[in-house]
């Protein structure tokens, strides 16, 4: 593997080596654990939820080993019991809802706004201590037995019956949930108040409209599944009557609380994915984003619709019809901005001058892959339909497909797309394909057969199975297993970049956006001076017009000193 | 082994779910199909270095957004709409339905046929072509209700009655399943739905069902027992409803009660009625009803026996009912075959 | 003091973090900063507010019954104190913003005794509930109610003696209630108030803080703004209360 990447690429210059950037500007760990640096604070993000997604990971490698059987497997039905609420716990709310806003909106927002950090650099280091102390509780509740009761914590069984560490995973997810709300109001307010002169709403990249709509859904959403879920650790330590039966309790009171902040939170991690896509689509396409405004709006409104569905995950519970019936209107009519978007991104491929490079890759397989679990969250809309598929297989499917092949795709994007800028280094660009290649086709070899099972009638949560599923289930667990290596693959080259890959220059991709104005990677205050803003977001024009003339890119975003390093494969 | 697609489809329902879930295959296959299409020729034929026409390039068309927003909303429209119908059509069950009454607990299904007093345990027997009712309770955690074939599932909750209907079309054995989540045994909490002949269903009620005691009680019998035993008689028994209201004809009646709310008298009412009959007390009673304890030790009242008691209080008439000619001031005994045949 | 003077007092150059560019955009980033924040605490406590209305339609009598038995007079008392405080806390601002120490501190620690009284009433009404038995949990006890209060719930129909048995059906006498909902109502009682509670103890540590920065003459609490955001924490924390008073102990109340 040679160490420069791209054939043709101008050798960095030494100096560029010596630089002073917010990586090596300090090097004890004191500097790190009381850094009040954006991207500092993003890195140890990066660090944190990579550790909780491996232990996810194992807890879900744990589930498709498991189901290779649809009786005498490997283990009891406590262990397994107990697999499926880690995964399910530890992949939402210690992974997925932190991912993209705390890695790449610390890093990437105030860069991309012209900014010098986040409006609270301190409540910032705070958000990270209270999500390292949230997992932190997780792993001990994991340690000491784990917790069976679903991510869902469905009363009266989580509050009274289940015997394993719920109060204490319950604490772990209050903390974190904590976490996220201070990184909501700190992206709110760095939003409003501390764009660049000149960088106006409709201005601002669509990736920054897309944290704005995350954000106001974490401030909304948060705080009521946090109290709802210490209503149950009340109920359970205390023996508090709350939402048992037997004394007077409503277990449906539980689930509209928690489901009011749960399907929002499905949005908190899938609306930064789709920000992601749109930087990556437009810079890969050398194009602006069609519908600009359109794809703005649709994040603000995905957001505030987000708020009236809850009750499509309750239309077996015996609601009143009527509700059912708004509930399931609303969801459809939220499947509308969701189109827009996909078709908007679609859009500005046509006539766009398109590099195949990784994030790419990664942002048209969640095009791709989105488009299929945003279709198949139809069918569980749909009341009828739902009846038969609720809590089936078919939900696991639809939402592995858009947590999977939306929100992480969305997320390996961001990750290749950012991490020149982020490390300084270029990871091997074909390492980087073959990668998203195995991810693709693994995931899509793990999930589809579920949407068969679904409809069959294969309920979720079952360790034991009727044995003409088998074969859906091992082909499931074979693909898990393709995936798992499509995992492992980028952990393995990102880790070999940090140390052999060659030297990135501001702007490997010639992308037009503020952060790509400055070196990779940055210094610590980022800007010399905060930059003035005279042009539109995605300005792409001169880039694609020196492209399909062969000339030098001539922008006012990209320094003539820096080299452009072109794709010549 | 193998490859099984579709389910069997064995009930009225299960069609009407067909076919809007087979429509959707078709918009989510022509959907998935147009994205893909649409990317991977535009990511081809737009790649850098090939020469097409990359003239006139736009970056927003009002018509075109307008277009693919309004199309899908409307096709959204359209399935909610036509799958609202059968799921309303779920809540409202025929008064002709036989009623199965179903309890959850963790981890096995105990059902009692209302009409023959036959009890089962992780088994169904049904008439094909019949309309069948469950109506459903928990014990302790909330279990569902699910047999795929009929495409009909209904969480069965703690402390409130759920119902579900359905008529099965097929003679056949489906299994049924627990579909929510309630503990170490919930993947085993199951069991068989038989949709049997009509000639075969009478035959196997004749011979009391599985059951190795033929208990030929009706529920709403049993109910007549609890009623008396529990001494519910000394007070509901008399009709001039001096001591407590009377309950000949109140099942499915309107009252009032002591807040100004009027409800209507339902297997809901009546059970918080004994288990905590001061949060619906009517107007003009004193409070004085004990309270009922729930549960399976001495002197409680188990949901089975609520079950029953309700059947029995439907038995004496009430609104949808077969009306029955009440003669004496006593407890009066259930008609032979009331609760539905 | 004309407005404007007000608005833009005049004190030595402030730090301004540096992630802003002027100490405008950081003072108007803190105040928007806690707003934020308040929204989040609404829904915070919005979802009690929620459980608690449902429950009270669902179980009107218990939940009548069981907050009869609140101490709405101490209750009162901690209404007053409270609003007191208020006032006392946006004199403390107002004075910190016309830079007038001696009196900033002055109102800021008559805030603060107001926040230890309110705790204070706080812990002899939680001691006497606990002694009746009314803390949820095992140790709940819900008794049959006094007199007065009967005689306050006149039924329409009066029993002249309990129905005796009825001939064959042996003698069945009715026993006194069980009112399980009345610890729900508790439950949802101790959780408000104690949540509540909790957030004054903060207010009691940031404002507490805050008084010993601007005794010291710290330069963190120079300009007016922190002891501001404090202010509206604090008139926030009042108003909570302002809504959980009426609903928990006097609405229904005879």
């Amino acid at each position: 593997m040679s160490s420069i990447s791209v054939p043709g690429a101008v050798p960095v210059p030494e100096s560029r080596k010596e630089r002073e950037n917010y990586l090596n500007i300090q090097h004890t760990v004191a500097s790190w654990l009381l850094t009040l640096d954006h991207k500092r604070i993003a890195i140890l993000y990066l660090l944190g939820i990579t550790f909780m997604f491996a232990i996810g990971g194992a807890a879900a490698a744990g589930i498709r080993i498991a189901l290779v059987r649809p009786h005498d497997t490997f283990f009891s039905n406590e262990v397994y019991n107990k697999l499926f609420s880690i995964h399910g716990i530890v992949m939402v709310f210690f992974f997925l809802v932190p991912s993209i806003p705390a890695v790449f909106g610390n890093f990437a927002l105030p860069l991309m706004i012209g900014a010098r950090d986040v409006a609270f650099p301190r409540l910032n280091l705070l958000s990270w201590y209270l999500y390292m102390t949230g997992s932190f509780l997780m792993l001990l509740a994991i340690i000491f037995g784990g917790v069976d009761t679903g991510w869902t914590f469905y009363t009266p069984y989580s509050s009274v019956y289940s015997d394993t560490n719920v109060s204490l995973v319950i604490f772990g997810v209050f903390i974190a949930g904590f976490s996220s709300i201070a990184t909501g109001v700190n992206f709110l307010v760095t939003i409003h108040k501390m764009r660049a002169p000149g960088m106006t709403w409709f201005r601002m990249p669509l990736f920054v409209w897309a944290m704005y709509a995350t954000s106001i859904i974490m401030i909304l959403g948060t705080p009521v599944v946090a109290i709802t879920l210490f209503l149950v650790a009340m109920e359970r330590i205390f023996g508090f009557c709350v939402f048992n039966p037997v004394c007077g309790g409503d277990p449906l009171l539980f689930e509209h609380l928690f489901w009011f902040y749960s399907h929002p939170a499905v949005y908190i991690m899938i609306l930064p994915s789709m920000g992601v896509v749109s930087e990556v689509i437009a810079c890969f396409s050398r194009k602006r984003i069609f519908g600009y405004e359109f794809v703005g709006f649709s994040s603000l409104a995905i957001a505030l619709l987000g708020f009236l569905v809850w009750g499509h995950h309750m239309f077996v519970t015996g609601e009143s019809m009527y509700s059912g019936m708004v509930f399931s209107l609303i969801s459809f009519l939220i499947a509308v901005p969701s189109a827009i978007k996909v078709f908007n991104w679609s859009a500005t491929l046509y006539k766009g001058n398109v590099w195949l490079s990784a994030p790419m890759i990664y942002a048209l397989g969640f095009i791709g892959l989105f488009t299929i679990g945003g279709l198949t969250g139809l069918y569980l809309a749909s009341l009828a339909v739902d009846v038969h598929l609720n809590m089936t297989y078919f939900v696991v499917a639809h939402f592995h497909y858009v947590m999977v092949g939306g929100a992480i795709f969305g997320f390996m994007a961001a990750l290749h797309f950012w991490w020149p800028k982020m490390t300084g280094r270029l990871y091997p660009e074909s390492w980087a394909k073959l990668a998203a290649l195995i991810m693709f086709i693994g995931f899509n070899l793990t999930f589809f057969p579920q949407f068969i099972l679904g409809y069959l009638g294969m309920p979720r949560r079952y360790h034991y199975y009727l044995p003409e599923y088998q074969a859906w289930n091992i082909l499931s667990s074979a693909g898990a297993s393709v995936l798992a290596v499509g995992y492992i693959i980028p952990f393995c080259y990102l880790l070999w970049s940090l140390f052999k890959g060659a030297p990135a220059g501001n702007n490997p991709w010639g992308a037009v956006g503020l952060e790509w104005t400055l070196p990779s990677p940055p210094p610590s205050h980022n800007y010399d001076e905060v930059p003035i803003v005279t042009w539109e977001a995605y300005d792409y024009e001169p880039v694609i017009q020196a492209e399909l003339a062969g000339a030098a890119v001539s922008h006012p975003l990209m320094t003539t000193e820096e080299p452009y390093i072109k794709e010549t494969e | 082994m193998e490859l099984p697609i579709i389910p069997p489809a064995a009930s009225t329902f299960a069609n009407e779910v067909d076919h809007i879930f087979y429509t959707l295959v078709g918009l989510t296959i022509f959907f998935t199909t147009l994205v893909f299409c649409l990317l991977i020729v535009f990511v081809v034929r737009y790649h850098r270095g090939s020469k097409a026409n990359r003239a006139n390039r736009s970056f927003g068309n009002l018509p075109v957004e307008l277009t693919w927003s309004i199309i899908p909303g409307i096709i959204g429209l359209v399935i909610f709409a036509w799958s609202a119908r059968p799921y309303a059509e779920a809540y409202n069950p025929p008064a002709d339905a036989q009623e199965i009454l179903v309890i959850g607990k963790r981890w096995m299904w105990h059902l009692q046929h209302a009409d023959s007093g036959i009890r089962e345990n992780n088994e169904l027997h049904i008439p094909v072509g019949k309309a069948i009712k469950l109506t459903m309770i928990s014990q302790d955690v909330i279990h569902g209700f699910y047999v795929p074939a009929f495409r009909v599932k209904r969480d069965c909750l703690p402390g409130y009655y759920n119902t579900v209907w359905f008529i099965p079309t097929k003679v056949g054995k489906y299994p049924f399943y627990c579909t929510e989540y309630c503990g170490t045994n919930h993947s085993k909490m199951g069991g068989f739905v038989y949709v049997m002949t009509p000639a075969d269903y009478l035959q196997w009620k004749e011979n009391g069902g599985n059951m190795e005691v033929a208990h030929r009680e009706t529920a709403a019998e049993r109910g007549y027992d609890l009623f008396n035993k529990y001494g519910c008689a000394n007070c509901h028994a008399s009709e001039d409803g001096v001591h407590g209201p009377t309950l000949n004809g109140l099942y499915g009646s309107k009252v009032v009660l002591q807040n100004g709310q009027t409800v209507t008298v339902d297997d809901n009412f009546i059970r918080q009625s004994i288990v905590n009959p001061d949060s619906v007390r009517v107007a003009g009673y004193p409070p004085l009803m004990q309270a009922y304890s729930v549960g399976d030790g001495p002197g409680q009242l188990s949901e089975e026996e609520i079950l029953e008691l309700i059947a029995y209080i439907k038995s004496l008439g009430g609104q949808n009912l077969r009306t029955l000619k009440t003669t004496t001031s006593s407890a009066t005994q259930p008609s032979k075959g009331a609760g539905g045949k | 003091m004309s407005t404007v003077e007000l608005e833009h007092p005049t004190f030595a150059p402030q730090h301004v973090g540096h992630q802003f560019e002027e100490l405008e955009q950081q003072n108007d980033a803190y105040i928007v900063g806690i707003w934020i924040f308040l929204v989040t605490e609404i829904m915070f406590f919005g979802a009690l507010f929620l459980a608690l209305t449902i429950y009270r339609y669902n179980y009107a009598t218990a939940f009548e019954e069981a907050h009869n038995a609140l101490n709405w007079k101490l209750g009162m008392l901690n209404t007053f104190i409270l609003l007191t405080s208020s006032f006392f806390m946006a004199m403390a601002v107002r004075a910190k913003t016309l830079d007038i120490r001696s009196q900033t501190k002055m109102w800021l620690g008559l805030t603060l005794l107001c926040a230890f009284g309110f705790l204070t009433v706080k812990y002899f009404e939680y001691s006497a509930e606990i002694r009746e038995h009314h803390f949820p949990g095992p140790t709940f006890r819900w008794e049959a109610p006094s007199k007065a209060n009967v005689e306050a719930n006149t039924p329409l129909v009066q029993m002249s003696e309990a129905p005796k048995g009825i001939a064959g059906l042996g003698n069945y006498t009715p026993q006194p209630i069980e009112h399980h909902a009345h610890q729900l109502f508790f439950s949802l009682y101790f959780i408000m108030t104690g949540l509540h509670g909790l957030h004054v103890l903060v207010g009691i540590l940031v404002l507490g803080c805050l008084w010993v920065l601007i005794a010291v003459k710290h330069p963190a609490v120079e300009d007016y703004i922190p002891l501001e955001i404090g202010g509206i924490y604090w008139h926030f924390v009042d108003i909570v209360w302002i809504f959980l008073y009426p609903l928990v102990y006097l609405i229904g109340r005879q």
